[in-house]
């Protein structure tokens, strides 16, 4: 008899194990919660390190699932063990399966808790996700009055590395996705200043130092310091403040908009279905790995693997190779 | 003695193997925080003492932590205490704890 | 501005406030620069509201700010503390109101202490008993006056015969506040709004009419520090800090400063005259300054208390204009009379700012 995968998260994450699990013969469910597969990488529009259009990777993702059983609008509450398997509650219905991986990814950090930087407030401050949308509807930043911005700063380490809202961790991707998004404002506003405000540039990938380079020599400035706090100022503007750490001196300067680099935090909702089901969570709030080294997506629990963000911050590249490790823990788990 | 009309210059180097760190030394085992500042700079930007001064909580630190224990405890008077710093500090540096300490090591420390 | 964004944070940031049977102390620095307005606080508590308001004699001030210029040592002013406290339990009482923000940041700061180091609350209980036979318990609440003040706001505005709106046009007042510093910055869920965007005064002029004015430095120190004013050579620092505030609030042409900290409001109204006279320049369009009055004083002025009684002329800056604007009838003949009419002088008159007498 065909064994059954339950999947939980239409993410990238979830989308390779899915591919992967089809290829190696299983039935194969997919749970999303909302009407579209893709995860958050739908809601970019071009991907660092190459600049590729995100719809492309989570097309080729979609389009490679053969026989996988995709239930989207479909919110996975309750995982309980059963016998052998696995009973998994969704939208009031129950499904049964043999295996479970947990790919439910992570949430943006909610910028408004930073309240000195005034997400929510203060209508010219964004998030880099908010930039993404503006790329994708608009080709370039635009202010809430409809004006085009001149000056743009992006924040680094916005809920990340910040022991006051209980996120010491780095997020990793936000360094470089910055220094990306400064690239694309300078390719459609040539005539716009970019300011990038870091407390460390941590491009550590393939390609990304070579962004970091192609940004400089489009002109982003970067300034090694720390937002301290913003406030709104005529026409929706925004003055900011930071000190300019290399100079030893407070910084202010005003700007048009400001982009919040929010970082990747713990999905809260995850946190229950990985307690129910015996795995724990780690220091920064993510699923723990059995070994770090080792066992990065198997579970102290026989049974229930993990992929993807929702074991921590991470790129698209490492969440698709994290995926396809899943997908061969299963498969030897279940041919044991 | 030959006044030549020039003498030698001193080095202003920062020489670590010369360096006197007591005063971090001693600050670390009072308030286990000291060490854990970053350099983001959140305290300096935000501090009301350092737009007229030179004073940057920051900078004070490093001071410290290099050997310069002297000019950061003159420095250390120009804080307002108006407690901005710590709100700001992503580290949890207890910043208005280490300014009372510098102030008290004025008399303290040897 | 996204209002619905600051109501959020405003609703995150409330505190419990006891609904009567206050312990008051008083303020060193209000009671010697602007002795009018502790007796208008007490005005409002008592007759207006109805409160069971109680003071003790015997009490003393906190040492805070011999503390902050580091001639206080901490265990003292901690066994002040505990006595203040003392003397409340003593009364019968146990929600403490502190009238001074420096006061209530200590009081904070040393709640705060005690409980995380229980072993110096211990030593304070046996300094204090050794000192004064005494011995004190926490307080079962804590709020500064301008808390009171706030929680009680729509009754005093229901009763207030005036609004902050201009008399002429029609158009709400606007008003700019500024929060002590160790009014939230230390502990901000201590403080109504939170530090970033405190309600606790912007509530207030909502409530009699007003707008709320946000300026760039609106969270900025106002400068008195503590040795930074009282050291001669270091006031041009201090007065450095409200001249950047009043810079950034001038584009918006405020009409009123209102703050919650007897130094504050002692600072933007002194430094005002003091840069007039240096400088020859005033934040307004007229040569008048920009009016300062704190949460009590406005409180009053709108319930109708005659502007003299509550030593509105210990104002540098006049508040004339503000209630020519308003519509505030008031008797300049009598602006430097006593409390039994008797002729108290006439201060000399300033230069370069406007002066009504
Ligand atoms: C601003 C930003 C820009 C980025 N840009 C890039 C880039 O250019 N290049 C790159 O390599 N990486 C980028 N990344 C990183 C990339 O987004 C992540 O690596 C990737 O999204 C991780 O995929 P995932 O599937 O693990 O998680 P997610 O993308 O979060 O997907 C998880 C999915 O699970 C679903 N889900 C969660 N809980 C449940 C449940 N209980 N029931 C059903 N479904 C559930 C969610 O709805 C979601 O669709 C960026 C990250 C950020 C924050
Ligand atoms: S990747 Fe960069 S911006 Fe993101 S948390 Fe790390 S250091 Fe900060
Ligand atoms: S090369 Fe190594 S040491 Fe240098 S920035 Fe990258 S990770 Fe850090
Ligand atoms: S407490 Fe001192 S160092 Fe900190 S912001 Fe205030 S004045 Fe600056
Ligand atoms: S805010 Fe904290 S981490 Fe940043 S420089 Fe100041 S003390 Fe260091």
């Amino acid at each position: 008899m065909t064994k059954t995968v339950a999947i939980i998260g239409g993410g990238v994450a979830g989308l390779e194990t899915a591919k992967q699990l089809n290829s190696l013969g299983y039935s194969v469910k997919l749970f999303e919660k909302t009407n579209t597969l893709g995860g958050h990488v739908a809601k970019w529009d071009r991907l660092f390190p190459n600049k590729r259009h995100a719809s492309e990777v989570v097309s080729s993702l979609t389009l490679s699932q053969g026989n996988t059983q995709t239930l989207t609008e479909t919110t996975v509450h309750s995982i309980k063990r059963e016998n052998q398997g696995f009973v998994i509650s969704a939208n009031s219905s129950n499904h049964e399966a043999d295996a479970v991986v947990l790919a439910t990814g992570f949430e943006l950090f909610p910028a408004e808790k930073k309240e000195e930087y005034g997400y929510g407030l203060f209508e010219n401050v964004i998030t880099s996700a908010d930039l993404e949308q503006m790329f994708k509807k608009h080709g370039k930043p635009v202010m809430a009055s409809g004006h085009k911005p001149v000056r743009i700063a992006f924040i680094h380490c916005v809920g990340s590395r910040d022991e006051k809202v209980n996120r010491p961790y780095c997020s990793k991707v936000c360094c470089v996705t910055a220094v990306k998004q400064a690239i694309e404002v300078k390719e459609a506003l040539p005539n716009s200043e970019v300011f990038c405000f870091y407390m460390d540039l941590r491009t550590f990938g393939p390609g990304y130092e070579d962004l970091y380079k192609e940004a400089q020599s489009k002109g982003v400035t970067f300034i090694r310091g720390r937002l301290s706090e913003s406030s709104e100022i005529e026409g929706g503007r925004v003055l900011i403040k930071a000190e300019d750490t290399l100079a030893s001196t407070p910084l202010k300067m005003s700007v048009d908009i400001v982009v919040l680099m929010v970082g990747m935090s713990p999905l809260r909702s995850t946190n229950k279905l990985a307690t129910d089901l015996g795995l724990s969570i780690n220091a920064d709030g993510f699923i723990a790995a059995t070994d770090l080294h080792t066992n990065p997506t198997g579970t102290a629990t026989n049974g229930v693997f993990v992929a993807g963000a929702c074991t921590g911050p991470n790129n698209i590249t490492d969440t698709v190779n994290a995926a396809k490790a899943t997908a061969l823990d299963v498969h030897n788990y279940l041919s044991r | 003695m030959i006044d030549f009309g020039f003498t030698p210059l001193v080095a202003s180097i920062t020489d670590l193997d010369k360096a006197n760190v007591n005063l971090a030394k001693q600050l670390t085992e009072q308030d286990p925080s000291f060490a854990l500042c970053i350099s983001c700079g959140s305290c300096s930007a935000t501090c009301t003492a350092g737009q007229f001064t030179k004073f940057s909580f920051r900078v004070m630190c490093h001071q410290i932590r290099k050997g310069n224990a002297k000019e950061a405890i003159a420095e250390a008077s120009k804080c307002m205490l108006c407690g901005k710093c710590t709100l700001a500090c992503p580290r949890n540096v207890n910043t208005r704890n280490i300014i009372s300490l510098v102030r008290k090591a004025q008399t303290t420390t040897p | 501005m996204k209002l619905e964004g600051k109501r959020k944070i405003w609703n995150e940031y409330q505190k419990d406030i006891a609904d009567d049977k206050y312990f008051y102390v008083r303020s060193c620095i209000r009671q010697a620069v602007f002795p009018g307005s502790e007796n208008t606080y007490l005005r409002i508590m008592r007759d207006v509201l109805k409160k069971d308001v109680h003071e003790s004699a015997h009490h003393t001030t906190c040492t805070g700010i011999g503390y902050h210029t580091e001639v206080v040592p901490f265990e003292t002013i901690q066994t002040v503390v505990a006595r203040n406290f003392a003397l409340m339990r003593e009364a019968g009482y146990e929600n403490y109101t502190p009238s001074c923000v420096t006061s209530f940041g200590i009081y904070t700061e040393i709640l705060d202490t005690w409980h995380h180091f229980p072993e110096e609350k211990k030593r304070t209980a046996e300094y204090l008993k050794k000192a004064t036979q005494r011995d004190f318990q926490e307080p079962g609440n804590m709020a500064h006056t301008s808390d009171i003040i706030y929680k009680f706001r729509h009754q005093i505005a229901e009763k207030a015969k005036y609004k902050l709106v201009n008399r002429i046009t029609g158009l709400p007042l606007k008003v700019v506040d500024h929060i002590g510093c160790h009014y939230a910055k230390m502990f901000p869920e201590k403080g109504i709004g939170g530090a970033e965007h405190p309600h606790v005064l912007a509530g207030l002029i909502e409530a009699f009419g007003g707008e709320v004015i946000d300026y760039p430095e609106r969270r900025h120190c106002c400068g008195f520090g503590f040795r930074q004013y009282f050291i001669k050579a270091n006031r041009g620092y201090s007065i450095a800090a409200s001249k950047k505030k009043f810079e950034s609030m001038e584009p918006y042409q405020p009409d009123l400063i209102l703050t919650n900290c007897p130094g504050c409001n002692y600072f933007m109204d002194r430094w005002q005259y003091a840069l007039a006279e240096m400088e020859g320049k005033t934040y307004d369009t007229q040569g008048n300054g920009i009016p300062v009055l704190a949460y009590e004083e406005l409180a009053g002025l709108m319930l109708g208390f005659d502007p003299w009684e509550m030593g509105l002329q210990m104002h540098q800056v006049g508040i004339e204009t503000l209630m020519d604007k308003i519509g505030i009838p008031y008797n300049l003949s009598e602006k430097y009379k006593g409390a039994k009419g008797e002729d108290l002088g006439v201060p000399e008159s300033p230069r370069n700012i406007k002066f009504y007498k």
